[in-house]
């Protein structure tokens, strides 16, 4: 078989960006929503909370660094022309990052009296850069275009999409803690999925509005046939997800992890959503994956490395994961 | 405004914020590692002190070169999307590179390293020691490829105004950068090895005695001693290299405006671009030319033959010269303090407070050696590829003079707070001494041999 390079390269690499995006969201969703959970716990809950994100969340954001790099090398036009006009948002998430990532670091070593200053401090910067997301979102969904009624959505998205990473944290808490928090986690995990809900339906009922194209591509027929076991998979998986919620915790925490694998099966389909939505645009209706790309030659260098590198990547965070297993204990080293 | 300028300065502040912290943790995830090896070796419990103190350091430091690096990989974006466009088949896949080789390996096993030590067994946990020194090596070892490259561009070409790769063993070993790398990395170690005997040496200055505090400070005062004049050696192969690929960055660091024999090295110097002279110039006579062309009458390249194509010579000129002499310094230093150290067995007290006072310096000398390099590049992005100014992105000034100014307020911010819970850490480690108790994990099986147990 003749493989055409120019045309599939392209592609692979815009899989291998929306996989990076999707894992970043669901891994650095738990631990940004348990920072934005911070402002309804106590001071001990807010350590154990810590605990259960401890050894992970800087792997997290390495897929961050992962996403938009793959955007960077293999579509250096596109993100030129996407960070330039989200220059702002941009600026405030990056804020928000660093002002948590410290955060987290320096609430275990500044003197004891200055511990709650850095503990505002991480759930600001996680709530910061959580709604810079949803807002970048929201914007690159209505083309990048300036105007009242993009900031509106956009500012719709962010809220949605906090109020989402918030149940990916209760949802982590439920999996990693025991007792009064967890219990606690699972009303947390109640009142974000309403937030998640209501702001879902709400961006699902403005997209076709904002975006005709968008909305020529769910709504013809036969597509609509195709399509249509999305909305309805997620819509299903949250009623299961809200009927649960009500038995939980189990006696013998049965189930303690299902609500965190429901709500990155939820975001994996609202990602498919989103990027049938797209395609074949990276910029929406500007420019395609093809026009964008770099040149084959040094994407397939990358392609190359990415064959076994990632694997093993995926390897030792699995066994990252499995070291920290079972419930978040009293985990230091000062 | 001018996007342009302001945008330099922009990356210039984000660059320099984040060079601190890889500097420290290249070299100190090496360094943590050697305590590991000691105490697995002797089972002394003092290394493992020395290791619970310094790895809250790197944990620390980690942290911030983590954020501060989130930032660099937007910037590419937001503020130069030019380079990308032009040498992105070039930078992307050395920077893919180094987010695939390096930055998955430390960041996970930074977890175990930090929070595993009663979770793993010891030979796991010093493997991931191991490997998050490797990752940050590694990581050194991508970005200044794709840095020496922009120096010294090599094996590539320009097909309708973008670079494309023709040979990648040229892109990576271009022609500076073995001696970047190497320079770089021990810049690392010297950085290291001062803080070690820095912070170890505020920490004897009130009055802490411990057995972790001692081993400590011999290692950070060895290492010094030891690696300063290997980087002076270094650093000179580096300038010779730089004389024959960039000729224009040596002339603006020699401040020497004419081509010509007999060049003077000059020791203090205002040098005036507008005249294109030195003025209250302190000289040395022909040393420059023996210098660079080991013979008095060496001709050595001036800054005439670059005009309109050479760096602004001042902060290059003085950048190099705060690195030599924060160098020097260092190597007055260390060689004392280890005399003492072998000799006596103890640092005399004037000389501890040397140590704290210096415990920074490789902050200086990098940063300094950085800009001289980096402002000696310019006019160029990518030398004879790409300029500065055809790379800046269409943002408005008014924007990024607002982001800048955030950007300057929280780095200083951040920077004290930094250096204030080092200095915390440091002085409640010299009260405590040795009596301070292990980091545990409660309710977990002991893996890890400790003292008294």
């Amino acid at each position: 078989m003749n493989i055409d390079w120019q045309t599939a390269m392209p592609l692979i690499f815009a899989g291998l960006m929306g996989l990076s995006i999707l894992i970043y969201v669901v891994l650095d969703g738990f631990d940004l929503g348990i920072g934005i959970l911070f402002s309804v716990a106590t001071d001990e809950e807010r350590d154990t909370m810590i605990n259960s994100i401890g050894p992970f969340w800087d792997a997290n954001e390495t897929w961050l660094v992962l996403s938009v790099g793959l955007l960077l090398v293999a579509f250096p036009v596109a993100h030129g022309i996407i960070l330039t006009s989200l220059y702002l948002p941009v600026f405030v998430l990056l804020l928000g990052l660093i002002i948590r990532g410290v955060a987290f670091d320096f609430r275990a070593k500044v003197p004891v009296h200055r511990k709650r200053r850095w503990n505002f401090l991480f759930f600001a910067g996680s709530l910061t850069a959580s709604l810079a997301q949803g807002y970048m979102l929201g914007v690159y969904v209505l083309g990048l275009e300036r105007g009242p009624a993009t900031f509106g959505f956009g500012a719709l998205v962010a809220l949605c999409l906090a109020a989402s990473y918030a149940a990916m944290g209760a949802a982590w808490l439920i999996y990693k803690t025991e007792g009064e928090l967890q219990r606690k986690a699972v009303r947390f995990l109640r009142s974000a999925l309403v937030f998640t809900a209501v702001g879902m339906v709400a961006i699902s009922l403005a997209t076709p509005f904002a975006s005709p194209r968008i909305f020529e591509k769910w709504f013809t027929w036969p597509e609509i046939v195709y399509v249509a076991p999305l909305p309805l998979v997620t819509g299903a998986m949250f009623l299961w997800l809200w009927f649960l919620s009500f038995q939980l915790p189990h006696k013998d925490d049965r189930h303690s992890i299902t609500p965190f694998l429901v709500l990155a099966g939820i975001f994996a389909l609202g990602f498919a959503g989103l990027a049938y939505s797209f395609y074949p645009y990276v910029v929406p209706d500007r420019m395609t994956i093809w026009e964008a790309a770099s040149a084959p030659e040094s994407l397939a260098i990358i392609l190359v490395g990415t064959c076994f590198v990632l694997p093993v990547i995926i390897g030792y965070s699995f066994y990252a994961y499995r070291i920290f297993g079972g419930k978040a204990t009293d985990l230091t080293y000062d | 405004m001018d996007p342009l300028i302001l945008s330099r300065i922009q990356f210039a502040a984000n660059i320099s914020f984040h060079i601190l912290f890889p500097t420290i943790t290249i070299a100190l995830g090496w360094v943590l590692l050697f305590f590991k090896l000691r105490f697995d070796r002797t089972g002394d419990h003092a290394w493992m002190k020395a290791y619970f103190f310094w790895v809250k350091v790197f944990a620390l430091s980690f942290a911030l070169g983590v954020v501060s690096g989130v930032t660099m990989s937007f910037q590419f974006g937001t503020n130069w999307p030019g380079y990308m466009e032009t040498v992105g088949n070039i930078a992307g896949p050395l920077l893919a590179y180094e987010v695939l080789t390096a930055f998955f390996l430390e960041a996970v096993f930074l977890g175990i390293m930090l929070f595993g030590f009663r979770r793993v067994s010891n030979r796991v946990h010093t493997l991931a020691t191991f490997l998050v020194a490797f990752g940050t090596t590694m990581s050194a070892f991508w970005i200044l490829a794709l840095n020496s490259w922009m120096q010294t561009p090599a094996g590539f070409e320009m097909r309708d105004g973008v670079a494309h790769a023709t040979d990648w063993l040229a892109i990576v070993f271009n022609p500076s950068f073995p001696y970047r790398l190497t320079h770089m990395l021990i810049a690392s170690g010297l950085t290291v090895a001062f803080l070690i005997a820095g912070l170890s040496a505020l920490r004897y200055i009130r009055g802490d005695r411990s057995a972790s505090m001692h081993k400590a400070l011999k290692t950070g005062v060895y290492m010094g001693a030891i690696l300063i004049p290997v980087q002076i050696f270094v650093g000179d192969m580096h300038g010779l290299n730089t004389l024959e690929h960039q000729p224009q960055k040596v002339a603006a660091m020699e401040a020497n405006w004419e081509t010509r024999p007999n060049v003077p090295l000059v020791l203090f110097a205002w040098p005036d671009e507008e005249a294109r002279e030195n003025r209250f110039e302190i000289a040395i006579p022909n040393m420059a030319s023996v210098i660079l062309k080991h013979s008095p009458d060496g001709v050595v390249p001036g800054l005439n033959d670059y005009v309109g194509e050479h760096p602004p010579v001042a902060p290059v000129f003085w950048g190099f010269r705060i690195m030599v002499g924060t160098g020097m310094a260092m190597l007055a230093l260390s060689w004392a303090g280890a005399f003492f150290l072998y000799r006596r067995g103890a640092l005399p007290v004037p000389l501890a407070y040397g140590f704290a006072g210096m415990a920074f310096s490789g902050w200086v000398a990098t940063l300094a050696g950085w800009y001289t390099t980096e402002i000696g590049r310019q006019p160029w992005l990518v030398a004879g590829v790409l300029k500065t100014a055809d790379a800046v992105a269409p943002v408005p000034g008014a924007h990024v003079a607002l982001t800048l100014t955030i950007y300057v307020v929280l780095y200083l911010v951040l920077m004290v707070v930094y250096l204030g819970v080092l200095t915390h850490l440091a002085l409640k480690a010299g009260k405590e001494g040795d009596d301070e108790p292990d980091p545990a994990v409660e309710d977990q099986p002991l893996s890890q041999p400790v003292a008294g147990e």
